[in-house]
Order: C-alpha cells, then sequence, then structure tokens
C-alpha cells in the first residue's frame, strides 16, 4: 500500500478523492441541485448495492473459475454448466424438502463430485495439453446443456426464498429528508445482503485456506511451479482433484445463489461462464483477489450502467475489458 | 437436445421423402423461438401448432403436408437465417413464421425478396411489420401488440380509477406497440404517464430497476415476457413491492402465470388485456382449451393454452384451410392460394378473424384480470369482450398516421 503510494503519488491522489467522494454520495443528504441532476439518492443507493451484491455472485462463480486455471491452467468452459447443474439440484432439493440450506449443501457436493469425475475421467488423460483440453471442455458444455435441457425442460425455475429472507429491511442510510424534517431510510432487500455477507465470508474463507494452511500452501506451491512440486513427493493428483472439486462446488453453491435472486433456464450456463471470463480477465487469470475485484467492477458496470446509460449498460463491461486487456492484459491483480 | 432432435426430424424428413414420392407434398417451413428468453414461449406455440395439426389433419386434397421446424432467439437475425435455411436448403414452399416482434419485421422484409413464396405470420405482433410497406405475400392472422391493448386504457381508467401510471418495458418493437395502444388509450382517458422504462431483453437482474419505478403513481405497467418477466417478479417480491401491477399481453399469460415459484403471486389482481382470456366461456375457446390439454400429458403443457399456443392455432388454421379451399393449387407463384388467404374470414378459437387491406387481423379483445382458481392457480378472467378491433384502433387512419410509429417516447400522453 504505502510503497503504491510513494510509486504513484498522483494515482493514489486520485483514488483517495473518488473513494471520498463515493463516501460522501453514500452518506450525505444528497442536496435539491444534485437530485435534479442525478436523479433520487435511493435510485443510487440501490444500484450502488445491487452492483455489490450481483458482485459476489459473480464473485463465487469466477473464483472456482480462477482457482481450476491458475491451479492447473485449465480454462474449464464447462464451468457455467455445472452453475446450472448446481442451480437445478438446489431446486430439486429445495421443492422436495423445502429447505433452502440444504440445497446449498447438497448443490455443493454434487456439483463438486462432477467436478471429480471430470479431472478423473477426462482431464487427468490429457494433462499439459492447454488447447484440447479447452476443445474438450467446450464440447462437454454443449453436451451438458442439452442433457440438461432434456431432463428440466426450457422452463424457468426459481428457488423459493425463504420465508425469514423475503421482503426488504431498512438500512441506516438515509435516503432523503420528508418535509416534516422525518429522514427517509433505504430499503433493501433482505436475501441480497444475506447472499452478499455469505460471498465475503467465502471469499474470506478461501483466502485464509490458501494462505494459512498447509494444504493452501501447497496449492499456491502448484500454482507457482507444479513441476517442482510433485518432484518433492506430493501427491499432486490429489491435489488437483481436491481443487477441482472446491471450484465445482463454489460453481454449483453460486448456481442456488442465481436461481434464488434470479431464475435458472437454459442460455444461463453461456451467460455465467461468459460473465466469469471476464470478470478473471479483468481481475487477472489465477488470482482469487482479482476475481473479486473483477467481480465487483462488472457488477457495479451493469447495475449503474442500467440505471444511469440504459440504452449502452451492455456494452459498458466489454468496454471494461477492452480497457484492461488493452492497458494491462495480464489483468488488474494478476502477478505475472 | 430440442435442437437435436429437430435436425433429426428435418433429417428423416429427408429420408422419408425418398420413400413415398408417390404422394406430392407441399413443404412448410415453421419457427419458434426455442432458444433464449422466449424458450417457453416458442415451446408453447409449438404446441398450439400441433394441436391445430390434430384437429385439422396434414391432408389437403390428395396431397400431404410435411413440416420442417427451425428454432429461432428472438433476434431479427437468428429469424431471417432461419427462414433462409428453411426456404434454401428445405425448399419449403410456404412459411409459418416467426413468433416475436423484432423478427416479424425482419422476416417481413425478407419475404419482399421472395415474391413467389407465401409468409404467415405465426405470433409476432409489431405494428410496423404490416402498417409500414407491407409485403404483399405476408399475411397475419393475430392482432398487433396496439390492438391486443385495447380497451385496457380506459377500464383502468373508468372502473378501477387510476389517474396516473408508469410504464417498465422490454426495449424492442413488440413492447413499443403494446405500450403504444395503452397509452393511447388511457391518456385519450385524460390519465398520465409520467414515466416510460426501457429494459434490453433478456435482463437479469431488475434491481436496479425496481429501485428506480416511482412510488407516486396509481399502478405500474409491465411489458415484460418469458424469462424477464419471471426474473422481474421474483425481485419485486424480494425488494417487497407493494404498488397495483397492470400487465401486457405476453406478461399476463400462461407462460407466466404458471412458472414455478411462488413471485407470479404478486399478479393477483392485476388487470391486462390480450387477444385472449384464459376463462372465456365462448364454446370455441372452451373447445380449443381442450383440443389442447388432451394433446399433451399435464406436466408437459400449460393448464391452459398461452397467447402464443394461440396464435400458432389460428394462423395454422389459415394456412391449411386456405389451402383446402383452393384444393392445394400453388401453381403460377401461389396466385390463387394468396388471393383464399386474404379473403378468408377465421372463426378461431378466440373470436372471428378477417384481415384487412395490408392482410392484417382484425379481431376481438379480452380486457382481463388474474384471479387465482383456489388451488393455487392463476388464470386471467375475462371482465370485457371488444369485437371488431382493426389495427388503427378506431381513429381514423390519417389522424392515427399522424401519431407516428411505436418507440421509446412515441406516442406522446394526450389525446389525438
Amino acid at each position: 500500500m504505502t510503497r503504491f503510494v510513494e510509486r504513484h503519488p498522483a494515482w493514489s491522489l486520485i483514488v483517495i478523492i473518488a473513494v471520498a467522494v463515493v463516501l460522501w454520495l453514500i452518506f450525505a443528504v444528497w442536496p435539491p441541485g444534485l437530485e435534479d441532476a442525478i436523479g433520487r439518492k435511493r435510485v443510487f443507493l440501490n444500484a450502488l448495492f445491487n452492483g455489490i451484491t450481483l458482485g459476489g455472485l459473480y464473485f463465487l462463480v469466477a473464483s472456482g473459475f480462477t482457482l481450476i486455471f491458475g491451479l492447473m491452467r485449465n480454462v474449464n468452459l464447462a464451468h457455467g454448466s455445472l452453475y446450472l447443474f448446481g442451480g437445478y439440484v438446489g431446486y430439486a432439493i429445495s421443492a422436495s424438502t423445502g429447505s433452502w440450506i440444504l440445497s446449498f449443501i447438497v448443490a455443493f457436493i454434487l456439483t463438486a463430485l462432477v467436478g471429480v469425475l471430470l479431472q478423473v475421467l477426462v482431464f487427468r488423460r490429457m494433462e499439459g495439453q492447454d488447447l484440447r483440453q479447452t476443445m474438450v471442455t467446450i464440447g462437454l458444455s454443449i453436451v451438458f446443456a442439452d442433457l440438461m435441457l432434456w431432463a428440466c425442460g426450457g422452463d424457468f425455475y426459481q428457488i423459493q426464498t425463504p420465508n425469514w429472507l423475503i421482503g426488504p429491511i431498512d438500512l441506516p442510510l438515509i435516503t432523503a429528508v420528508k418535509s416534516s424534517g422525518e429522514p427517509v431510510y433505504l430499503r433493501y432487500p433482505l436475501v441480497r445482503l444475506v447472499i452478499f455477507l455469505a460471498s465475503v465470508i467465502i471469499g474470506i474463507a478461501m483466502w485464509l485456506a490458501l494462505n494459512r494452511t498447509r494444504i493452501g500452501m501447497i496449492i499456491r506451491a502448484g500454482v507457482d511451479d507444479r513441476d517442482i512440486l510433485a518432484a518433492t513427493g506430493v501427491r499432486i493428483q490429489a491435489v488437483f482433484v481436491l481443487v477441482f472439486a472446491l471450484g465445482a462446488g463454489l460453481a454449483g453453491i453460486a448456481g442456488v445463489v442465481g436461481g434464488t435472486f434470479q431464475s435458472l433456464s437454459p442460455g444461463e450456463d453461456i451467460r455465467f461462464l461468459l460473465a466469469s471470463l471476464v470478470v478473471v480477465i479483468v481481475g487477472g487469470m489465477g488470482s482469487i483477489p482479482g476475481a473479486a475485484l473483477g467481480a465487483l467492477i462488472i457488477g457495479l458496470a451493469e447495475q449503474l450502467g442500467s440505471v444511469y446509460i440504459p440504452t449502452y449498460a451492455i456494452v459498458v463491461t466489454f468496454l471494461i475489458m477492452v480497457l484492461v486487456l488493452a492497458l494491462r492484459p495480464q489483468g488488474l491483480l494478476a502477478r505475472r | 437436445m430440442l435442437k437435436g432432435s429437430l435436425g433429426l426430424i428435418a433429417l428423416s424428413s429427408l429420408l422419408m421423402s425418398g420413400t413415398a414420392f408417390a404422394q406430392e407434398k407441399i413443404k412448410v417451413g415453421v419457427t419458434a423461438t426455442l432458444e433464449g428468453t422466449y424458450t417457453v414461449l416458442g415451446e408453447d406455440g409449438i404446441r398450439g401448432f400441433q394441436t391445430a395439426l390434430n384437429v385439422l389433419g396434414k391432408k389437403v386434397g390428395d396431397k400431404e403436408l410435411e413440416f420442417v421446424i427451425a428454432s429461432t432467439d428472438a433476434t431479427p437475425d437468428s429469424a431471417v437465417r432461419a427462414v433462409r435455411k428453411l426456404i434454401e436448403q428445405d425448399k419449403v414452399q410456404i412459411l409459418l413464421s416467426p413468433l416475436s416482434g423484432d423478427e416479424g419485421i425482419a422476416v417481413k422484409n425478407f419475404a419482399k425478396t421472395h415474391p413467389e413464396l407465401t409468409f404467415i405470420n405465426a405470433a409476432s405482433g409489431a405494428q410496423e411489420t404490416t402498417y409500414v410497406d407491407p409485403a404483399p405475400n405476408f399475411f397475419r392472422y393475430n392482432m398487433d401488440g396496439a390492438q391486443w391493448q385495447v380497451g385496457l386504457g380506459k377500464y383502468a381508467y373508468e372502473t378501477k380509477g387510476y389517474r396516473k401510471i408508469a410504464t417498465v418495458g422490454e426495449d424492442y418493437s413488440f413492447i413499443y406497440t403494446q405500450v403504444f395502444g395503452l397509452v393511447l388509450e388511457f391518456c385519450g382517458a385524460g390519465g398520465q404517464v409520467t414515466n416510460r422504462q426501457w429494459v434490453p431483453l433478456g435482463t437479469k437482474d431488475f434491481a436496479s430497476v425496481i429501485a428506480a419505478l416511482p412510488d407516486d403513481v396509481d399502478a405500474i405497467y409491465l411489458g415484460l415476457g418469458g424469462a424477464d418477466a419471471v426474473n422481474f417478479l421474483n425481485q419485486y417480491q424480494q425488494a417487497g413491492g407493494k404498488a397495483h401491477l397492470m400487465g401486457g399481453s405476453i406478461m399476463i399469460d400462461q407462460t407466466i402465470l404458471s412458472s414455478k415459484g411462488n413471485a407470479k403471486n404478486a399478479l393477483v389482481g392485476t388487470l391486462a388485456a390480450s387477444g385472449q382470456a384464459d376463462t372465456w366461456e365462448d364454446p370455441g375457446w372452451q373447445k380449443f382449451v381442450k383440443d389442447y390439454q388432451d394433446a399433451f400429458p399435464p406436466a408437459k403443457r400449460f393448464p391452459s393454452p398461452s397467447l402464443l399456443a394461440t396464435n400458432y392455432y389460428g394462423s395454422t388454421m389459415a394456412l391449411i384451410l386456405a389451402l383446402r379451399q383452393v384444393n392445394g393449387d400453388l401453381s403460377d407463384n401461389q396466385s390463387k392460394y394468396k388471393a383464399a388467404l386474404a379473403k378468408i374470414e377465421l372463426d378461431a378459437p378466440n373470436g372471428k378473424i378477417k384481415l384487412d387491406s395490408n392482410r392484417q387481423a382484425i379481431g376481438t379483445n379480452f380486457v382481463t384480470e388474474v384471479v387465482d382458481d383456489g388451488k393455487g392457480a392463476l388464470f386471467s378472467k375475462v371482465v370485457k369482450v371488444i369485437p371488431n378491433v382493426n389495427q388503427t384502433l378506431g381513429y381514423d387512419p390519417a389522424v392515427f398516421a399522424k401519431i407516428g410509429l411505436p418507440s421509446r417516447t412515441v406516442p406522446e400522453c394526450k389525446k389525438y
């Protein structure tokens, strides 16, 4: 941090000013002139929070994707299929048992299992052949998509939000002051906050696991140089299977989340594959903090874009990707 | 899978054409949105089409009809691609296409490059398709989006007492047409439309759109369809939305009313208008509902046909009945067939349909309200039936032409 400030004093100043402006926009009561210029504060705060919570969902999908890539150099283009599969499993469990929490657990386990099967039966046979693996994953994603269309049809599925999460809550953020002087607080859907918190917890847990545990150390070593790691006697294949299972399981969890606050239908697999590709390209392939930053940027861009420049909202995401590729092709937080 | 099986059907029909050469065949190409946001709508359209074949049969005199189905995704280029493939590869002579608004405009323009063939619109409802520079070989037996909103504005203003409304709609031609019909009538009656929001087709996260809805209005009109509508409702419920709702023709439709999950319950009591009403007591409608229900097992269909099924049914009916009138004669660039199509009057399930000089349907419209049947299933209950709705919505054609074409901001909220 201090090194960054020393090396780029001008940039640091810009960042600090931007952060200050955003904080002011969030906490201050907007003067009438500002409301006339860019709309009500409620809309801005909602878009901001929605962007952050959507970023949480993108992070869940993209973190598994980037983890698998980081360790195995395998661009798993079937990752979106794992997302959709997890969602459908979650729907089946929550519809039959009525338990939302249970649907996460089962979706995680089953998609992790699919991930293990993929790694053991398919990718182990073509280790180190990046292009072949990528082609195979494209093929698999098409096969999976058709299998799921056959099993679940083209219908839209929504996972039932549990009763205790339905509805909005008041946040201690003032959006406006009534003429009587009484403040109006921001009302925000509880379920999105809970999901965002969960993704933050998962993110921190992953970071801790990678940086503070023995297995995390092995994985990091594998990311740096897996041949040397294998030579030191670590059972690298077991590590690969574990990481693939974890990455796939995270996609499965994300599927349940996506099915709860959006919906599941054919085509979602491609959409989330594309989203996680954009996220990891922006953040840096193979980097977990990069995935978090990328997810946040893309989520915010989508939501703020949909409010303030609705016609061009779709372009914004890709503009960001193009900019990053042009100025910092390795991604914002990539190490190499 | 679906695409695969369609391919198989196409392949097997190719193989079979070799064995059955003794009998002359008439080839018909059908498109539906079997991919993307409107998948469910396309699937039910095909069900309506199949119901029509069950009822009417595939024989025309001594000729047999043969169908090739192609999939689109509601974008105009996908529709043109599918139609081109049907004409150039499958050599179809008649087209039943397409399903969605933007597709309709594109296919109509494409139809002009094949004046020898006949195009029968399957379900698309943008006004421009038949109103601006219509193609002489393009026939539409369903009403357009504006016709489908007739009655809604007045009913909302006079009976419900709504004075100010806001609209949210998908950003493409069919919804422009729907909002056009609504605004014209509601503002004509004296109401105000304060805000029109447009979202891209295929939007998943509506949270910010919902936050931007104004709270000082009596009702919010939703012009969404398919996955977008389901996502909107789900997030609307999570945000604790409580406003009165009004709905467009594909919003208040079995494609949404029978979706899984409980978000759709926000729609109970919603006012809407469409070319059909689920609970209409007309014997023709009831018979169609029964034919539809008998044709498919309950898990593979909606409790009652959607607007898309009804449109595909009506279009297929026109296709076959007119072909029978000319005894399958497609000689002379299908001129006899086209003449028969232009003249035919259909006794469709959703009321009588005839064509105007632009080959656009004049038909019956329904104002409805969503009710719960007591067992958790939602239906649209008819509150008003309006016969003989034409494309200029009862306006003098010269006045109507001055209003302009439906777009994000047209028409203005005033009395024309």
